[in-house]
């Protein structure tokens, strides 16, 4: 048997990645995070010894989509050890159990691991019909969330539906569907990572920031973490200097569609999205989707499904930039006066982590791993 | 008699629920019901329909392109906007590049370790596996000392004593068959899969963006630019990335995951007896090969009929009809309507939760069963290939023969959950060669200039006919998938989708006839009451994808408008 803590360093180098490779790994991550790039090294220390945290992903009303994005997962190499540093033991797309073998080992997890191990909840969570919208088990999401959750040391609400109530939710929430928050109130050490689906970058983040100083990162007053949701979409983006130049995409397809101008008179919602797409990229930072020519659908944020639409209607101006643009309207429905509650939402979350920096609940701080 | 329930059934999309009755040691009969359900369809009325396809999307992120296609393709054909050449391209890349890496993902990751008994790798001889591995292929992955390193790294992960997602599962089973040697070359091929389903997926990236949820999708068209010199663009870069993992897909599906399927098969071909279903399959047909509506079908369309691959009737999508009768709906008269034709009433009528058993006599799923001229139809990639088999595709041919001459078997055993197994394989393999000539077709287009990518003249809704229908039908990798949307005022007055999996693991209709689940249970041996992996086998040979066979639902119970099947 591997003597603990050789077995990363090990099984590292039996995939052919190098120590050095391993440090430089850690150092993106670190970087991801936003952390000092000497935090690499703890990072490395950190995730190479010690008894791997349990973690359970229950999926509800889902569509798999943040579990996909979780296989996507990848920095060089040492992308599955990241998922080996965590012990999944159960999750529903993945796991060779079933049946009743599979819930036992969720009931074995809470009541022998107690206030120890982490959740991922993925998808909203139906209150109607007395929770025979989604039952697994015979049992009601309801039931399961609250018993799991109740007894983990930390929840992450992954993707917009957990973190929001996401598409379930959306008028007219035909099934009753709540966030994770809202279902669950007051479970303590509740992490939002929002988006549809959320960026497997941020997830392994968070992931690795809590192996690592078994706290979490700061917050928004949404409960995001500041490393990932800190700052517009808009703040970052490649087409910035169009949008300041005035030049903007008016039809698909046309000259400035191809150059690459702003996407904002066709309905993008990156200036009132809080996320680090334009940073950190997708799939091992391929692209994103406001790279590949598409609007922001403003994904990471409450209630988008009804407060960003409709998608191909432009923001009418937003506070907080320092060029205000008189965009002549598009299409039959023009603006919608989301823009002036998204400027002001934007301004309020500004405010609120300017207030508040970190959200963390303080029993974050018995978050202990080993 | 022995009732036995499998809830979750895990390694799949959605949440499916089987229970079965069991006597002498084989299936006497099954029940398939999904238990979750969100609204979608409902969620989506009173929306503008160029925004429907996002909305749709988010009925599967496994699936996570194909009710973006049905929906811009019902949108389209209501408003009469007609996608140019680049977009129908675009799709082709997206739509192929999806099927094959569900298909890889499910073979190796969902459904593998029914078959693959992972523990039994640890007592493999790495230089018997590497001969093995050798015999049936030139994948380069194949030396003693790789083996080895696997073996060493499931080992130190079994050591450690947190068996996490392989936890608690049968391994041991007497049915599983693999000696020790193969064991240990599909778990390294399980960890290859892993890392070759990201890298495939970046031609989604590429093209949308993002994957899942890629975002290039566009009532009339697609997003992504095209221009050979504009660094903003689809662009000669883009094509030669693109072409590359083309290339690497192609390599890994012909010596990785063909090879794999068939050393795993012939170690199984009892399979190719059990499984077999309801005997009638359907098609669309999907990739048209040019811009007319009538424009050929790389795969074609088709019905057939008990087994008879000799006779493919054309399809008629006016037979389609639904039952509620074990569905958890108000059920007026009995009687099966056309899909657009009648009123949803959702009424849970099922045990309060937490429950034991279902009322299997009554309504028992949040599925309805969809029927085409009164049958039960299986759909995916068996009936793709059948129906193009009994059309006389020469590829599918080629492939299908060459699958049967390696086995030694009659084509008479596609119908079985084997069967299904290698249909998957086999559509798979047919794709990952065609690919590449799309993603030429796109570079040759826009190098003659043709930089087009929406049809730009229907995209102000003052364009549109105040009211209007559409239809989108799509082959996505589980099956037959169609969207019907009516748009009124410049907004979705109704929309409706059946979906695949709805067709697959719906509930018995009105006659009593089982669902294409129920009905490949039937028969099925179970050897152990408390591990029936066969009942898996079985089902995963399906592929299911339950969320988006439970979208389809309205949750108020409103009237529904009528929708005209086009």
């Amino acid at each position: 048997m591997a003597a603990k803590g050789d077995w990363l360093v090990g099984e590292l180098e039996r995939r052919g990645v190098t120590r050095r490779e391993f440090a430089a790994f850690c150092s993106t991550v670190a970087g991801i995070l936003m952390l000092p790039r000497s935090a690499g090294a703890e990072l490395a220390q950190a995730m190479a010894t010690g008894r791997k945290p349990t973690l359970v992903w229950l999926e509800f009303q889902d569509c798999a989509g943040n579990t996909e994005s979780f296989l996507r997962a990848a920095r060089p190499s040492a992308a599955d050890i990241l998922l080996d540093t965590l012990s999944v033991d159960y999750h529903e797309t993945i796991m060779a159990a079933a049946g009743h073998q599979a819930e036992a080992v969720l009931q074995d997890t809470v009541s022998g691991q107690s206030g120890q191990y982490l959740v991922v909840v993925e998808g909203s969570i139906p209150t109607g019909a007395n929770g025979a919208y989604c039952t697994i088990g015979g049992r009601s999401a309801l039931d399961i969330v609250r018993e799991v959750c109740g007894s983990a040391q930390a929840t992450i609400a992954v993707g917009t539906c957990a973190a929001f109530g996401g598409i379930p939710a959306a008028a007219p929430n035909p099934t009753g569907a709540l966030s994770v928050a809202d279902a669950v109130p007051g479970i303590r050490n509740l992490i939002n990572l929002p988006a549809c689906p959320a960026n497997a970058a941020n997830l392994a983040a968070l992931v690795v920031y809590f192996v690592t100083y078994g706290r979490w990162p700061p917050l928004d007053g949404l409960r995001r973490p500041l490393f990932a949701y800190g700052k517009t979409i808009h703040d970052n983006c490649e087409r910035r200097a169009h949008y300041d130049a005035g030049q903007y995409v008016e039809l698909w397809g046309d000259e400035g569609h191809r150059k690459g101008y702003c996407l904002y008179k066709v309905g993008c919602k990156g200036p009132v999205c809080f996320q680090n797409c334009p940073e950190v990229g997708w799939n091992e930072g391929t692209n994103w989707p406001v790279g590949c020519g598409h609007p922001c659908l403003g994904c990471a944020e409450p209630d988008f499904w009804d407060k960003m639409t409709p998608f191909y209607a432009h923001l009418d101006g937003f506070p907080g930039f320092n060029r205000q643009t008189h965009i002549d309207k598009v299409g039959a429905w023009g603006t919608l006066g989301v823009a002036a509650a998204f400027g002001a939402h934007a301004l309020i979350q500004i405010a609120r982590r300017r207030g508040t920096g970190d959200a963390q609940d303080d029993s974050a701080e018995t978050g202990e791993t080993s | 008699m022995t009732h036995i329930v499998v809830d979750p059934v895990t390694r799949i999309e959605g949440h499916l629920r089987i229970e079965a009755e069991v006597e002498n040691g084989s299936v006497q009969n099954a029940w398939s019901s999904a238990t979750m359900f969100r609204g979608i369809e409902l969620i989506l009325r009173g929306r503008d329909p160029r925004d429907a396809w996002a909305f749709a999307q988010r009925i599967c992120g496994v699936c996570t392109t194909v009710h973006a296609i049905a929906s811009i393709r019902a949108v389209e054909d209501a408003i009469g906007a007609e996608p140019p050449p680049n977009a129908r391209l675009l799709r082709q890349i997206i739509m192929a590049t999806q099927m094959i890496q569900d298909h890889v993902v499910h073979f190796y990751h969902l459904h593998a370790l029914d078959w693959v008994d992972i523990v039994s790798a640890l007592s493999a001889d790495p230089a018997a596996t590497a001969r093995l591995a050798q015999s049936i292929s030139d994948w380069p992955l194949s030396s003693a000392v790789y083996f080895r390193g696997v073996q060493e790294r499931v080992q130190t992960f079994v050591d450690r004593g947190q068996l996490g997602p392989f936890g608690n599962a049968y391994w041991g089973h007497p049915s599983y068959r693999l000696p020790p040697e193969a064991n240990l070359l599909a778990v390294a091929h399980y960890l290859e899969a892993l890392d070759w389903q990201r890298e495939v997926v970046k031609i989604h990236a590429i093209l949308g963006g993002k994957n899942p949820h890629l975002q290039n999708f566009l009532v009339g068209g697609m997003a992504s630019p095209v221009d050979p010199n504009e660094q903003a663009s689809i662009n000669v870069g883009s094509i030669a990335q693109m072409k590359s993992l083309a290339a690497d897909a192609l390599e890994f599906v012909t010596k990785v995951y063909m090879p794999d399927l068939m050393a795993i098969a012939s170690f199984y071909t009892d399979w190719a007896a059990i499984g077999g279903g309801v005997g009638n399959y359907m098609s669309y047909g999907e990739y048209p090969e040019g811009e007319a509506p009538n424009a050929p079908m790389f795969l074609p369309s088709g019905i057939i009929r008990n087994r008879d691959l000799a006779n493919v009737l054309p399809l008629d999508p006016g037979l389609i009809t639904e039952s509620v009768t074990h569905s958890w709906y108000e059920d007026r008269d009995g009687a099966p309507l056309h899909p657009f034709q009648g009123e949803t009433n959702p009424s849970y009528t099922g045990p309060a939760p937490p429950y034991d058993r279902l009322d299997t006599e009554g309504k028992y799923s949040w599925l309805k069963s969809p029927r085409y001229d009164g049958a039960p139809m299986e759909v995916g990639p068996l009936a793709r290939m059948l129906v193009a088999y009994g059309r006389g595709h020469p590829r599918v041919q080629e492939l299908v023969g060459s699958v049967l001459s390696q086995l030694g078997v009659g084509p008479e055993v596609l119908f079985s959950t084997l069967g299904r197994v290698a249909a998957r394989g086999i559509e798979t393999q047919l794709l990952a060669e065609r690919l590449d000539g799309w993603i030429d077709e796109l570079a040759e287009n826009m190098g003659r200039g043709d930089l087009r990518i929406a049809d730009n003249s229907k995209w102000d809704p003052s364009s549109w006919p105040r009211e209007a229908t559409g239809a989108g039908m799509h082959e996505a990798p589980r099956g037959s998938l169609g969207h019907w949307v009516h748009i009124r005022d410049g907004s979705i007055a109704n929309y409706q989708c059946i979906v695949p999996s709805t067709w697959n693991a719906g509930p018995r209709d009105g006659q009593g006839q089982p669902g294409p689940y129920e009905a490949a249970l039937l028969g099925t041996p179970v050897a152990d009451l408390e591990q029936p992996i066969e009942i898996l086998r079985t089902v995963h040979s399906f592929d299911p994808c339950i969320a988006c066979g439970v979208h389809v639902l309205d949750g108020r119970g409103n009237l529904r408008a009528k929708v005209k099947v086009l």
